[in-house]
């Protein structure tokens, strides 16, 4: 290991931090590739499709209407910043996939959002109590800059993986590279293992 | 959409973890200083990438924190050195760091580059648009046109709050760019204090990429104003920086 000349470091590490992240504290970094749309509820939709015996999709009111499920923890950006015990609200992916019913050669989803962004994720990290739609902060509604009305949540990964502004989710049975996967970051994306950039 | 496909040039690597070493420091402003590092490994860097600064303390502790390139790739690609412009943040651990520790003829660990989203390739119109140091990256497209001949393509605006808040004050000005002071003007400024408004971009070609990088307080509005301008969101492209250190 290399050391930097009159480098200690500051702080004391929370074990709750994956290697060579910081904890932000009570900000929230906004970091988001395009301009930040203006969605309604009125006509929003989610529509699981792909590889799937019941391509599926809902209304705001729809989905509001399934079973709730939260997810209290920490997330972790690929720019080094982690955010500890927050709380989103919303309903399990698992939720949607049993209406939709993915075929047995579905092994990949592609998460899409309004604005064009899209990220590729292994069904196993979004299945079993892994990954949520989110439509609420610590009790309150989801705001426009950090992806409301709802975005896809899946904590165990960099956040990127958590696309705001989500409209839906592919089945797939291969892995196709996402926005910032094809611009050279991770396909998978693990914050324990540093899986931030393309051949990590 | 805009967000569709990847970059032209296939997927940027970057390159591995490689020591650096400080061959210079400058001073921007009263909180900006400029290092800038020899590469031992060369690398190939687009303007508007940025590099990773990665402090290893003797008991493994390890701090590391992302910052833009200032400098034009090399006219001869790979470059084998870098700049990267740094804000020093109160409480920030590395910039605080890299400001009141780093001194010339030190080593720094770094990688790069990273990012191929918010890039300019040197060959078709952009609007930039930079609030405080989200000019950085910014300096790199404006160098890059300047060094191929090509600063016709590009509209830069700068938003600061006062003369003292401007990087690179020297080298900034040119036919293509505009200066906003949104606090306090130098003497006989043509334009009176205020924020960034489609006044400012006058005759944008609405077929020109935007690029805006700031924090997140100034990208939002600075979007709207573009929008309003003339260039579809489709074509605009956003950095945002939260708080970092």
């Amino acid at each position: 290991m290399t050391f930097t000349r009159g480098f200690s470091g500051r702080r004391a590490r929370d074990p709750r931090l994956p290697p060579g992240q910081y904890d932000v504290g009570n900000d929230w970094p906004v970091l988001t590739a395009e301009a930040t749309p203006r969605l309604s509820t009125d006509n929003w939709t989610f529509t699981v499709d792909g590889l799937v015996k019941e391509k599926t999709s809902w209304t705001w009111a729809e989905i509001m209407a399934l079973p709730r499920s939260q997810f209290m923890g920490d997330i972790h950006c690929v720019t080094t910043w982690s955010k500890l015990g927050v709380s989103f609200a919303g309903v399990s992916v698992d939720t949607l996939l049993a209406a939709a019913q993915p075929e047995p050669s579905a092994s990949y989803v592609l998460a899409s959002s309004t604005t064009g962004y899209t990220t590729n994720l292994p069904l196993a990290d979004v299945t079993n109590g892994q990954a949520w739609v989110v439509w609420e902060y610590d009790g309150r509604p989801l705001a426009r800059e950090h992806g409301g009305p709802a975005r896809l949540l899946v904590p165990h990964l960099y956040f990127w993986k958590s696309a705001k502004w989500v409209s839906g989710l592919t089945l797939m049975d291969h892995d196709q590279p996402g926005f910032w996967e094809q611009n050279g970051y991770h396909d998978r994306g693990d914050p324990w293992k540093e899986q931030r950039y393309q051949g990590d | 959409m805009g967000l569709t496909g990847g970059p032209a040039g296939g997927f940027p690597r970057p390159g591995p973890w490689q020591m650096a070493k400080v061959t210079e420091i400058r001073r921007e402003t009263a909180t900006a200083k400029t290092f800038r590092l020899e590469l031992p490994i060369p690398v190939s860097f687009l303007a508007g990438q940025h590099f990773i600064i990665r402090l290893t303390a003797p008991d493994g502790y390890v701090a590391q924190r992302s910052y833009s390139v200032g400098s034009a790739p090399a006219s001869e690609d790979p470059s084998s050195a870098v700049e990267l412009t740094v804000e020093r943040l109160p409480d920030g651990e590395v910039s605080s760091f890299l400001h009141d520790v780093v001194a010339v003829g030190d080593e720094l660990e770094v990688r790069g580059a990273i990012g191929g989203w918010f890039v300019w390739r040197g060959d078709t119109p952009a609007v930039l648009i930079g609030g405080g140091s989200g000019v950085v990256p910014l300096m790199s497209m404006l160098r890059l046109a300047r060094q191929e001949g090509r600063a016709e393509l590009l509209r830069v605006i700068v938003s600061v709050r006062t003369p003292g808040d401007l990087y690179y004050p020297d080298e900034l000005p040119g036919p293509q760019t505009t200066v906003v002071y949104t606090r306090a003007t130098p003497p006989d400024w043509p334009r009176p204090a205020g924020r960034l408004a489609v006044a400012d971009l006058a005759g944008v070609d609405p077929g020109a990429t935007g690029f805006i990088c700031g924090s997140a307080r100034f990208a939002d509005p600075a979007t709207s104003v573009l929008e309003e301008a003339g260039i579809p969101a489709s074509q605009i492209r956003v950095e945002r920086f939260g708080p970092t250190g």
